[in-house]
């Protein structure tokens, strides 16, 4: 027999302003089965626990309902009460008077009456709860890094340092990411590449990490602490083994007129090639698109040349398995390129370039060596014209969000011009300068006051071609809408910061949600802005969303420290809500007919076929069998099932019904 | 006679529309109180008995709701209640159920004012309807229909 405790919040003035919670501690006192039931000022303060622990003990309850907040607010809070007291705490469940009733119906008959009815329910589920048990699940102890950029090498060293192993994984024959491209960073125009290759080269001689660049994610299944990824280590046709990184082969390969990835098309590289001097890992990759030998069949300079013997034209693509914990998606960002832009020419001006070209431009390793020179004829330009919010902001280009750096990137951009340019001209159209940080407004100010950058506030509607000049039409608003056009020798457009290509094919080969940017989501945007809603899996930089280079290392240095937390456990415990199918006695055995539905249907591939035989090994059936660590308890399959053989712990059929039948 | 206070059973899944309910609470926007929602893990879970055995226990009204497609806490369950929906819509007719008896819908964790549209308006739909009598004139001869709280 039930006997059942129901304990109603008042939530100060929450839930009391609009519902009787005394009518409802009474009515509810009339349940069958309820054995107690009381009404209090705050249930969660100390005093309110105490009155459950308390009413635990003197009345022997089997079955605890807290008329209170949402089970989302406050079920841990109750049920860790309840297990301090010797119940069960799966025993314990909430019916949800604040936020499904007090916040959102007037104060009268129908709603306590409502509230009522919510207690009943839960009262009916409670009856039937069965004393449930935590699911120990072991915990590998290596971190998966997809992504070698900034975020990702920071958060593959923080892990490594506390000493645990890490796996960091790279598609680009480098690693480094786009921040290995920039030329200064802002605000302290440091040299980007000057802070970042030590890093680099850290991350691969760490004991701890093992890098696998040119390499992808093919899979990864699993759940927290016992992931299986299998990384596709894509063919170099270099044995990087022998490979010594002479550079010789870049030196000797026919085929140069490939446009280099690193220097954002700005230059030009061989079929094998290093992206750039300071890669790591510094050996080359063949192009197998480009490459002659591949698209031709005859060549082999490379070969012929490699003293070190280490180029093999015939190796093949790796797939390599390894057993990790937990992840770190790190994946970055893209930018939209120029050609996204009709009324900027569709990227058929030559001399209108993107950010992350300007970068190159006025990088020292760059395609110019850092001289100022515009793509189209190699002339230093005069005029320059910095276009923010290319495509951000504008909900007509499907972009909505505000990209982020590149208010502070122009700045920088104009700066560097000017620098290099003295007697040059710089104008930005920009919509709103945000300049939020650490030093930031006052980078901008620098750009405007000390470097006489000018700035236009308003909107580019038009570039095109006269005269050899790009003719830039725009509006100066805070002249009331004064038409502008300035003659400019290149133009820079601040370029909408959008997600990684590939990062939607990413989020769903790992489980995780993503907007409808296919930035990858967090699983709370104040509170958990590192994890995801996939246990064990974490985001970090620019794949989250846009964010500058402080922003990602500390996103990364938090992911690494959430990893560490989990890996600081030699055991996991989860919530034993999960599927189960029923085993009864020979000769039924199961009720299960092992149609195997459930097993298409589970999006975890958490059911297994079990095969039970007689003594001599006959076999009698072919039963289904929940893998416990694996399943999610989604519950999908329970509705699948016909013959009504599986059942999820926690949400059975006999609770839900229960709760039906009880409105 | 006082006007007829439809009765409404939401079958909602944990993490998107439950978590949306929720919002609409933080956010305090009023709703009718028709509606009872029923917290399961996901759309997934609910398997269509469910349905009918609501409607069988008078509800004039059931409300089907979760994650976005795209956005399913489980990755696919909503597709498959989808699909099952798509099924399910056309033994409606057969078995005598008014199809517009039942909403599906997908509120998100951040819509909290979309479930608080959505109880109105289908509370709005349900009493021009009036009440689900078909299956209470069923009932064998003599025998009383359960009577509901």
């Amino acid at each position: 027999m039930s006997r059942i405790g129901v304990f109603v919040c008042h939530c100060g003035e929450n839930i009391a302003g609009t519902v009787d919670c005394a009518e409802v501690a009474r009515a509810s006192g009339e349940l069958p089965g309820v054995v107690v039931s009381m009404d209090y000022k705050y249930m969660c303060s100390d005093p309110g626990q105490g009155l459950i622990k308390q009413a635990i003990k003197e009345k022997r309850l089997t079955g605890v309902v807290v008329a209170a907040c949402s089970p989302r607010m406050h079920e841990p809070t109750f049920r860790r009460a309840c297990a301090e007291a010797g119940l069960n705490p799966f025993l314990c469940e909430m019916a949800n008077l604040r936020e499904h009733c007090s916040w959102v119906h007037e104060k009268g008959e129908t709603t306590t009456q409502k509230a009522i009815d919510l207690v009943r329910v839960i009262v009916e589920k409670v009856k039937r709860n069965q004393p449930l048990y935590p699911i120990k699940v072991p915990v590998t102890k290596t971190a998966l890094v997809l992504g070698g950029g900034v975020a990702g090498i920071q958060a593959a060293l923080d892990i490594a340092n506390a000493g645990h192993k890490v796996v960091l994984v790279e598609r680009e024959p480098s690693i480094g990411g786009h921040m290995a491209q920039l030329s200064e960073t802002f605000p302290t125009l440091d040299c980007s590449q000057c802070i970042l290759t030590p890093r680099m080269v850290e991350a691969a001689q760490h004991p701890n990490i093992t890098l696998y660049t040119y390499s992808e994610l093919e899979s990864l299944e699993g759940f927290i602490g016992n992931f299986k990824a299998r990384i596709r280590k894509k063919a170099r046709s270099v044995d990087e083994k022998l490979c010594n990184g002479c550079g010789v082969c870049t030196q000797k390969c026919p085929t140069r007129k490939i446009p280099s990835e690193f220097n954002a098309a700005l230059g030009m590289r061989t079929a094998i090639y290093v992206p750039f001097p300071q890669a790591v890992p510094n050996k080359p990759v063949i192009d197998r698109e480009h490459c002659t030998f591949f698209t031709k069949g005859k060549c082999r300079i490379c070969e012929k040349f490699c003293q070190a013997k280490a180029i093999r034209f015939d190796q093949q693509d790796e797939i390599i398995e390894i057993p990790v914990g937990a992840v770190v998606a790190a994946t970055g960002y893209d930018i939209k390129h120029t050609d996204f832009f009709p009324e900027y020419g569709y990227g058929k001006y030559k001399d209108v370039i993107d950010g992350l070209q300007f970068e190159r431009l006025a990088s020292a390793s760059g395609p110019t060596l850092g001289a100022m020179k515009r793509p189209s004829d190699g002339k230093e330009p005069e005029t320059v014209v910095f276009i923010a919010c290319a495509g951000s902001r504008d909900p007509a280009k499907g972009i909505e969000y505000c990209s982020k750096i590149c208010c502070m990137y122009t700045a920088k951009h104009a700066m560097l011009y000017k620098h290099k340019v003295h007697h040059g001209k710089a104008y930005v159209f920009y919509m709103d300068i945000r300049a939020g940080g650490k030093m930031y407004e006052e980078f901008v100010r620098r750009a405007i006051e000390e470097d006489g950058v000018n700035y236009v506030r308003g909107r580019v509607s038009r570039i095109y071609e006269e005269d050899g000049k790009l003719v830039v039409k725009g509006a100066d608003t805070l002249l009331g809408a004064r038409p502008i056009e300035i003659k400019a020798d290149m133009v820079v457009l601040a370029t909408a910061v959008v997600a990684s290509p590939g990062a939607e094919h990413l989020a769903q080969k790992i489980k995780v949600g993503y907007d409808r940017y296919c930035f990858l989501s967090e699983s709370h945007p104040k509170l958990r802005p590192v994890e995801t809603n996939t246990a064990g899996i974490m985001v970090a930089g620019a794949c989250q969303a846009p964010k500058d280079i402080p922003e990602s290392v500390a996103q990364a240095s938090a992911a690494a420290a959430k990893v560490c937390g989990l890996f600081a456990q030699d055991e996991l415990s989860r919530e034993p809500v999960v599927a189960v199918v029923n085993r009864c006695a020979p000769p039924v055995y199961s009720t299960c007919v092992g149609c195997f539905l459930c097993e298409q249907a589970c999006p975890y591939q958490a059911i297994e076929r079990e095969e039970i035989k007689t003594r001599d090994g006959r076999l009698i059936k072919t039963v289904a069998k929940v893998n416990a660590g694996v399943c999610q308890g989604c519950g999908t399959c329970v509705a699948l099932c016909r013959s009504k053989s599986i059942d999820l712990q926690g949400f059975t059929n006999e609770q839900v019904y229960a709760e039906l039948l009880a409105l | 006679m006082a006007e007829f206070e439809p009765k409404i059973i939401a079958f909602v899944c944990n993490w998107c529309t439950y978590a949306g309910a929720d919002l609409t609470g933080t956010s305090r926007i009023k709703y009718a109180t028709n509606v009872r929602a029923i917290r399961l893990p996901c759309t997934g879970r609910i398997d269509f008995m469910l349905i009918l055995k609501a409607f069988a226990q008078g509800a004039d009204g059931v409300i089907v709701s979760g994650c976005h497609p795209g956005d399913c806490h489980y990755t696919a369950g909503n597709y498959h209640a989808r699909r099952r929906w798509i099924l399910f819509r056309k033994l409606l007719d057969y078995v005598g159920i008014d199809v517009r008896r039942i909403t599906f819908s997908w509120v998100s964790a951040a819509e909290g004012a979309k479930w608080a549209d959505l109880v109105n308006s289908v509370t709005e739909e349900i009493r021009k309807l009036g009440p689900f009598e078909e299956y209470r004139k069923l009932l064998p001869l003599g025998q009383e229909p359960v009577e509901v709280m």
